[in-house]
């Protein structure tokens, strides 16, 4: 049992970890994309977008060459660790907060855009004004990408090589439990992951809505 | 304010992720997949490390794939079994030892109905050959792995080559596992190493059609890495574990080791076979 709990523990911390540096990443960038004009933002949009179909598998090949000893980030002596397995989920998330992030900022800009122009603020000052507004997509977009790195499998089995005590992970640990052809094993690992899924999903979506009538009462 | 939040998440995160990593010594062994599904590693390896203080991280790849890893730098000791693979492992000066450390042998395993007739026989060769002429379902690892290149081998002797042209001969690329899904699945003949067959759970209708054969006869290898091509490895503690599994309490734990009280794997390093 404690070996199960280890494997509960590294998947959470594992993917709590790789979100919070998307968010980190994501949450900016997302309403900057939305805020600041300039040359090329379009394109950029477009390729945050499509980034949001980024395969697994080639994000974990592309990382694991690079963490690799012969690599050129061989020096690090990351490969085979949990933290290549945070760097390889940040890499897939951010893309999916970011985009969902600019999408519900767009929209607020285009609303409270000329307003808090007007009230003085920068567009930089601007940026955690337009959050603040959107706080409510922004939970959205962090479940999302929470979503992309718990469920994932693809990527951090290459970078993490599912070590047991180590790297082994719900998802990785459910495609080994399928190999042994313990399916009902897998199958009840499983259903604790997306268990573990609806409860965080659960308790987001009760905070915010506790956060967002207490931030009614305000206006 | 969201991003302080963030990053002190972040912050926290990582402290107990690194906590869990911080082992005093590691190292990490590239094995095959068969030593590491079937459970023999799991249940020797802790009382290597109780010993030694040595922590053991095992890679569990497809011998392709884990002599590709050693290669590469990324393991610091390798546990394999294709006795070819490894000769030109060796021949480019990668690595430095190469010691045998117990057989087993592969078998030939399909549905209980066996519409290639080949049940019971002991010729892997002349088995391999009905089932082409039956145009018998048959699931290739097509991986690479020590395993896959036995059966390549089989075919070679048996003088066909079938391919992805033949319906029957269905290439999966995956595990021994997943191999061993799929053939219980589709009702197909595979080939397994002894290992993995006993231990595998998902077994549907699947029988154990072939064995015996002196061609099946299947052997790991601990191979040391090279000092002067792998100078980063950490090739002292990898020593210290080559040398417990050829040592007589090495040998005895693998002997020892059973599932449903049979052997799995044979302690051959005082006669390797």
């Amino acid at each position: 049992m404690g070996e199960f709990s280890g494997i509960v523990g590294l998947s959470i911390g594992v993917s709590l970890a790789a979100t919070a540096i998307a968010a980190a990443i994501g949450l900016p960038l997302g309403a900057a994309l939305a805020i600041f004009p300039f040359r090329g933002r379009r394109l950029l949009v477009v390729l945050v977008n499509a980034f949001f179909g980024l395969p697994p598998v080639v994000v974990g090949l592309v990382l694991y060459l690079a963490l690799s000893r012969s690599g050129p980030l061989g020096f690090l002596e990351l490969l085979y660790t949990p933290a290549a397995m945070v760097i390889a989920q940040a890499i897939l998330a951010a893309p999916i907060i970011t985009a969902l992030v600019h999408r519900a900022s767009e929209r607020a800009w285009a609303r409270y855009g000329d307003e808090l122009i007007c009230d003085g603020a920068t567009h930089a000052q601007a940026i955690p004004q337009i959050l603040r507004i959107v706080v409510a997509d922004l939970l959205t977009a962090v479940l999302a990408g929470f979503g992309r790195t718990v469920s994932e499998v693809g990527a951090v089995i290459l970078v993490g090589g599912n070590i047991r005590g180590l790297t082994r992970t719900m998802t990785t640990a459910i495609a080994l439990q399928t190999s042994q052809g313990e399916l009902s094993l897998a199958l009840a690992l499983g259903a604790v992951l997306v268990g573990i899924s609806i409860s965080i999903s659960a308790t987001v979506f009760a905070l915010a809505g506790g956060a967002r009538t207490a931030g009614s009462d305000e206006t | 304010m969201i991003d302080i939040r963030s990053l002190r998440l972040l912050a926290v995160a990582l402290a107990v992720i690194h906590s869990g990593s911080a082992a005093a010594e590691s190292l990490v062994l590239a094995s095959t997949t068969s030593v590491e599904n079937s459970g023999l590693l799991a249940n020797i390896l802790p009382r290597f490390t109780a010993k030694t203080g040595i922590s053991v991280h095992v890679v569990a790849q497809g011998t392709g794939k884990a002599i590709d890893t050693a290669r590469r730098g990324d393991a610091d000791l390798l546990l394999v079994h294709d006795p070819e693979a490894e000769a030109k492992f060796m021949d480019e000066g990668q690595g430095s030892t190469r010691r045998q450390i117990a057989w087993n042998d592969f078998i030939i395993v399909g549905p209980a109905a066996d519409p290639a007739h080949v049940r019971g026989t002991r010729d892997s060769v002349a088995a391999l050959k009905a089932i082409a002429a039956a145009k018998a379902p048959f699931v290739s690892r097509g991986d690479s792995s020590g395993t896959n290149a036995a059966e390549l081998r089989l075919w070679k002797i048996a003088g066909l080559a079938p391919g992805t042209s033949e319906k029957w001969y269905r290439d999966i690329g995956g595990s021994m596992g997943q191999a061993l899904n799929a053939a219980s699945a589709m009702d197909a003949y595979t080939l397994s190493d002894r290992g993995t067959w006993l231990s595998f759970r998902n077994t549907g209708s699947l029988v154990i059609a072939v064995e015996g054969d002196p061609r099946l006869i299947n052997r790991y290898d601990v191979i040391e890495l090279d000092p002067q091509k792998h100078a980063s490895a950490k090739l002292r503690s990898a020593k210290v574990l080559a040398d417990w599994l050829v040592s007589r309490e090495g040998q005895e734990a693998i002997g020892a080791y059973r599932v449903n009280g049979e052997r799995l794997f044979n302690p051959s390093a005082d006669a390797p076979k």
